[in-house]
């Protein structure tokens, strides 16, 4: 017998002083200064808490066998035609790592983004209307797609793999229709669709500017955070370390903004897609709602008995993966000038998943940033575009494309096993 | 002991419970006072769970009287429960194991500052909250994945008290653990009740009912079969209510055999 009432001392109070405070010796905890970030940061490897590890290699390696192949890689101009040519595919990919988190999968973001193009096009080449509000039309159109699946999905209890499976074939099949016979509508390359992959901010200030909006802006809010948990009495991360992050994000981000700047400058396609990434992280991990949806990837059950509108969030994620469709989609139309019946067909829908997955979001729910969706889509723009700079075809790309995909998957499988043994999956 | 107000805060009176033709529960009476710990015993599918459905409103009941601190109450569905006071600690847990102990601990009532998760408050009322119980976990801020079972057994039980119940159900809390485990929960449970909260403690575990309860409420077929004080009751008497020892099939044929002795 474990417990002996008579002889227990029940609550007391030193015992109670100590439970929390008293660290758990079993715990490793960090030591204090650079020494405990590298003794620390050895034991998450061993862990398989890769984090953004695998991905950051495998884009250096990248890069350095392209450049290695032909020096007009790593020049500004090529730099920043992969930056605006990852935005379509990269907005998607923010929108399927809302999905992705749930634990489930919309394969029909490839037809809904060609969709979301036509309707653009149809409203204003066809029938004239203000490009404002074609534009609003296609976003809410998207987002109406997604309602729909997630409808069926979460209300009729369908799986998701099959719904999204079947908007793929309707929604290509509606955007034929729409398109009618003659199959391609070219648009207004100076109007406000095709400027979206073609203005460049071409005064070098709008880059140098965002880039130390970002690094101050970065600093502040985690010094501030900082203190404000300090003041609680709750551990903090220390100056050093605040310091040393900053850094490394200036250096990051000052990097990209001095390419740019010796090509055209800021691309608009680029300060968007940095919006929506901030925009994006900030509702999934600061909001209410973005820890209902980590909590529905987490366990269901959990999260009904939490009070939490299952149907509800599930509807609204899938609105949210079609909405990000539609986005892409209008990308995908300014980068081509045109909406054609070949649009969100093809690769596009693997490379979105690809990259999310690539990124570092697990498929089996509950894990993943929408940050992911930066790392992954630059790897896979940059196998395209150094592909295609050193001439080698469709098929091998495909081929190699896949590849990659392959041994990413493998590797979330491999560290989700070991996370699993590490206690942390 | 500590002091045990007169009125219950929680009485069924006669209540009953039928699923098509079975009928769950039949006149069932139970009583818990605030500081007190009732342990609901008896066998599968003697009609414990579905006698804490009842009472956490998941199931209506069909007959009887639900009394809350000497009034009665309509509970209808689970909302009522948790808006009289009533915190239900399910066998499963209902953990996120992807998400940390914070976040678990305040999913689905969030605190918020200016519309955004208030992280640092949550994190400081939760070791508030996991000091007072004297809850010894590694840290607030890693995944529920890494927790032990024990660790998560209380952690879910923290969670129910974050609303300030009144009454606590815990359904099997030990189920699944180890000895230490096992140990940490029972210490939880005399806390609860340190703290003023009613308990109903659902065991199949007897060394656990005689550690912690102040009274046995056995039940039977669905029906009750004898509540106990458990300082005064030996553990042979709890089981042979329990199973029925004083009324089977040995008891009766003994009975059959006797009464035709004596024609």
């Amino acid at each position: 017998m474990s417990i002996d009432k008579t002889k227990a001392p029940v609550d007391s109070p030193a015992a109670a002083a100590d439970a929390v405070t008293a660290i758990d010796p079993r715990l490793l905890v960090r030591e204090q200064g650079f020494a405990g970030y590298i003794g620390e940061f050895k034991r998450k490897m061993r862990a398989g808490d890769l984090g953004a590890m695998p991905v950051v290699v495998g884009l250096i390696v990248i890069v350095a066998i392209f450049q290695s192949l032909d020096s007009a890689f790593l020049s500004a101009q090529y730099l920043s035609t992969i930056f605006v040519a990852m935005v379509a595919t990269g907005m998607m990919a923010v929108g399927i790592i809302f999905v992705l988190l749930l634990g489930e999968i919309d394969l029909s973001i490839g037809s809904v983004s060609g969709v979301s193009g036509a309707i653009m096009a149809v409203m204003t080449v066809t029938h004239g209307m203000n490009e404002w509000l074609a534009i609003a039309t296609s976003l809410v159109g998207g987002a109406a797609m997604g309602a729909i699946h997630g409808f069926f999905f979460a209300r009729i209890g369908a799986p998701a793999f099959a719904v999204t499976l079947a908007g793929l074939l309707f929604w290509n099949g509606f955007m034929l229709q729409l398109l009618g016979s003659n199959g391609t509508i070219n648009i207004d390359s100076d109007g406000v669709v095709g400027q979206l992959t073609t203005y460049y901010f071409s005064d070098v200030a709008a880059a140098y500017g965002l880039a130390v909006v970002a690094v101050a802006g970065y600093f502040l809010s985690a010094y501030f955070g900082a203190k404000r948990r300090e003041a609680a009495g709750i551990p903090s991360r220390p100056l050093s370390e605040i310091i040393l992050r900053t850094v490394l994000l200036a250096v990051a981000v000052f990097g990209v903004a001095i390419i740019f700047n010796q090509y055209k400058g800021l691309p608009l396609a680029v300060l968007l897609f940095a919006i929506v990434l901030v925009g994006s992280d900030f509702l999934l991990r600061r909001t209410a709602y973005g820890r209902k949806i980590f909590a529905l990837g987490g366990s269901v059950e959990a999260s009904r008995r939490a009070g939490i509108n299952v149907t509800a969030i599930r509807v609204s994620v899938f609105a949210i993966a079609g909405l990000f469709a539609a986005v892409g989609g209008l990308f995908w139309a300014s980068k081509i000038a045109a909406a054609n019946q070949s649009a969100g067909a093809g690769d596009l829908l693997m490379n979105v998943i690809a990259a999310a997955v690539i990124g570092g979001t697990s498929l089996f729910g509950g894990r993943g940033r929408t940050w992911n969706a930066l790392l992954g889509v630059l790897v896979i723009t940059s196998i395209q575009y150094g592909l295609a700079l050193l001439g080698i075809a469709t098929p091998i790309q495909y081929m190699i494309t896949g590849g990659v995909l392959l041994a990413t998957v493998c590797i979330d499988s491999i560290t989700r096993k070991t996370q699993k043994s590490a206690g942390r999956a | 002991m500590v002091h045990v107000s007169a009125t219950p805060v929680l009485a069924l009176r006669g209540v009953s419970k039928r699923f098509g033709a079975v009928q769950a529960l039949t006149d069932v009476e139970l009583e818990v006072h605030a500081g007190e710990v009732v342990a609901l015993v008896g066998d599968n599918g003697a009609g414990k769970s579905t006698l804490v459905k009842t009472i956490a409103g998941v199931h209506p009941i069909d007959d009887g009287v639900i009394e809350w601190e000497g009034k009665k109450v309509a509970v209808n569905k689970p909302h009522d429960a948790q808006d009289l006071g009533i915190a239900t600690v399910y066998q499963d847990l209902a953990l996120c194991d992807n998400i940390d102990v914070v976040g678990n601990l305040f999913l689905g009532r969030e605190l918020r500052r200016r519309g955004v998760l208030d992280e640092v408050e949550m994190e400081r009322r939760s070791r508030e909250l996991l000091q007072t119980l004297s809850i010894r976990i590694p840290s607030v801020r890693i995944p529920v994945a890494s927790l032990s079972g024990g660790q998560r057994q209380v952690v879910a039980i923290a969670r129910s008290l974050l609303g300030e119940p009144k009454l606590v159900i815990l359904d099997e809390p030990t189920a699944a653990l180890g000895v230490e485990q096992t140990a940490q929960v029972l210490d939880l449970v005399e806390r609860l009740r340190e703290r003023g909260h009613a308990v109903i403690l659902i065991s199949h575990n007897m060394a656990d009912v005689k550690a912690v309860a102040d009274k046995v409420a056995v039940l039977r077929l669905g029906r009750n079969n004898g509540v106990f004080e458990v300082k005064s009751t030996s553990q042979e008497e709890i089981i042979s209510a329990i199973t029925g020892a004083t009324e089977n099939a040995v008891t009766r044929r003994a009975a059959r055999s006797n009464a035709e002795a004596q024609k």
